[in-house]
């Protein structure tokens, strides 16, 4: 398929450019060389968005069971929701949108009912954004008290790779603590490493290989005996959210992905949004501006030691307005419901793909669960690599992969409450017969896919040689 | 998959060569290279860098993940393999040749094993 700078051709061009209307401006430093654009016309323009558009592959296309992305179902709602909010500027007056900050107003206070906290900023785009936001909500904490040793973040070994990257940008070192064979945190291990330097630990739970830690209890406190914070990845609360409250497990600050757990597209740049959530005694510390309301209404304030913007006006708001949509939609019940449908899912399809495929852990799982394919390698020669790329050829989406690090050819399967039993009983079947071809056939699925519009990729040669940008011979 | 007899190795998959008067080459194993898989980026050390044994000093970047890479000895770094930072493949190419850094003013090592006993212990 060509670029569509490789389309056209000098003087082709869409025809419907409205006459300039503003006066024209000299500007101090005009381009010296004109803009390098395309040149096509609408109809081609069109056309290659369209041609695009068919080569992607998403919810709506079918099963996408990325393990810890909760792929969930968007429902249209949402967009007719967000919709109503398109004609209105972020530098209004805010008593002329005083619905927009209702909104932000209403989703903080459902979010907080949700998670146990007690106050949220909407700034951070995505989850990687909200843990950064997060982690300099704790700094700003131990700063204000006078507090500067404490310098360290505690990771698990399981974590998202974000969290250790988010805690190095944010100005912490990251000490990394091993897993229990369980797939909990090794209690022994934290209890050695907090200490007088401890700022906090970042915890995703459920975690990455979908346990809910029977310890938290104890795990949050061994950090808050040692002075440190306890700051909850949201990644997974799709498992859990209505159910247990990360504030009650001991949780001083989280973010959310209202794009995963909330029913907001995401996936191929969002935009997403990573609320984060906080106990009073960090809420004047947030980003500003925050939401208040007084008998006059709503107004717009900055909190008196807020640690400054993380992102431009009140981050991505119609996502906001689509997330406090869903919550609506489901209400008080449908919001427990749903997460224990995700549940009961993921149990569903890792009891019928144990009839074949290891499990890293056993014993029942929450949202996702994890297959580990080391065996069938040393059996067939067949990878987890190879499963995934079977799967493409059955038009569905491959799990999440190699990930988490602990578990050796890993697929990370989490199917979300808005798949029906008939769609997990197809994807099944595809998984078993997958098996089968391993051991029956594996040079066939090793040269899978063959029905799609690119076969393998040379993942290697585009790491080690980027091509990042189109340039005109 | 090789173990050559003249290196020793760590739990952690690197190997350290003694080049005598308290100096070593460090690298990782044709084990940790087959395990990671293609390499293709190498986060190199810097020359005067203070190491300490069992804690990391370089990270190697496979298609699948970020790792790092645990000094097998506390010291100084000398002196770095360059050429690495444009071929990180030449550490699956050949692991035993491609040094990352040579380090000196030892003064203490993690725990070692022999060719022998990483053979084992990989095989477990």
């Amino acid at each position: 398929m060509k670029l569509i700078f490789e389309k056209g051709a000098p003087g082709q061009h869409l025809s419907l450019m409205p006459p300039c209307d503003v006066p024209e401006v000299q500007l101090s430093h005009p381009r010296t060389q004109p803009l390098d654009l395309p040149h096509v016309s609408e109809t081609e323009l069109t056309r290659h968005y369209t041609a695009l558009s068919k080569r992607v592959h998403g919810v709506n296309d079918g099963f996408y069971p990325l393990g810890s992305c909760t792929m969930k179902y968007n429902p249209k709602i949402n967009e007719d929701m967000a919709a109503l909010f398109t004609q209105v500027h972020p530098l209004q007056p805010e008593e002329t949108v005083q619905g927009c900050l209702e909104v932000l107003h209403e989703s903080e206070k459902l979010l907080g009912e949700i998670t146990g906290m007690d106050a949220m900023t909407f700034q951070p785009a995505a989850g990687a954004h909200g843990e950064f936001t997060g982690l300099l909500l704790i700094k700003a904490y131990h700063v204000h008290r006078g507090d500067a040793a404490r310098t360290k973040i505690i990771v698990p070994d399981s974590a998202h790779g974000t969290n250790p990257a988010s805690a190095v940008m944010a100005g912490f070192t990251v000490v990394n603590i091993p897993s229990s064979p369980d797939g909990c945190v090794d209690v022994e291990a934290l209890r050695a490493a907090v200490g007088p330097d401890t700022a906090g630990l970042m915890l995703t739970n459920p975690n990455t290989v979908g346990i809910f830690d029977k310890n938290i209890l104890e795990i949050t406190k061994i950090v808050h005996d040692a002075g440190g914070l306890c700051y909850y990845d949201g990644a997974n609360l799709n498992a859990v959210m209505g159910v247990v409250r990360p504030g009650d497990m001991g949780f001083d600050v989280i973010h959310l992905n209202l794009h995963k757990t909330f029913s907001t597209p995401h996936g191929g740049g969002g935009p997403g949004s990573g609320a984060v959530g906080c106990k009073d005694f960090l809420r004047p510390f947030l980003p500003g501006p925050v939401v208040t309301r007084d008998e006059a209404g709503y107004h717009l304030a900055a909190p008196e030691r807020s640690i400054g913007r993380v992102k431009n006006f009140y981050g991505n708001f119609t996502v906001v307005v689509k997330a406090l949509t869903y919550l609506l939609t489901l209400g008080r019940e449908g919001i427990p419901d749903a997460a224990k449908n995700a549940v009961l899912n993921a149990n569903y399809m890792m009891k019928r793909l144990s009839e074949k495929y290891d499990m890293a852990y056993a014993g029942p799982c929450m949202h996702e669960f994890v297959m580990t394919l080391q065996s069938l390698k040393d059996e067939t020669g067949c990878s987890a690599m190879d499963v995934a790329k079977g799967l493409l050829d059955h038009g569905i989406h491959p799990p999440t992969m190699y990930f988490p690090l602990i578990v050796h050819e890993a697929l990370m399967i989490e199917p979300t409450e808005t798949e029906s039993q008939e769609t997990m009983d197809e994807v099944c079947d595809v998984f078993l017969s997958l098996w089968e071809l391993a051991h029956t056939d594996p040079q066939a699925l090793h040269a899978a896919p063959t029905r799609t519009p690119v076969r393998r990729l040379d993942e290697v040669g585009a790491a080690r040689n980027p091509v990042l940008r189109y340039k005109a011979e | 998959m090789t173990f050559p007899a003249e290196l020793k190795y760590t739990q952690d998959h690197e190997w350290i060569k003694d080049l005598g008067g308290d100096a070593a080459l460090v690298g990782i194993t044709d084990f940790a290279q087959s395990e990671l898989g293609d390499l293709v980026f190498i986060n190199l050390p810097q020359e005067g860098d203070e190491v300490t044994a069992g804690e990391p000093f370089c990270d190697v970047e496979s298609v699948k993940a970020v790792s790092d890479v645990m000094s097998p000895c506390t010291g100084v770094v000398e002196e770095v393999h360059r050429e690495l930072e444009d071929e990180p493949q030449m550490l699956n190419e050949d692991p035993y040749g491609a040094w990352i850094a040579k380090v000196k003013d030892i003064s203490a090592y993690g725990e070692l094993m022999t060719a022998e006993e990483y053979e084992a212990f990989v095989q477990k």
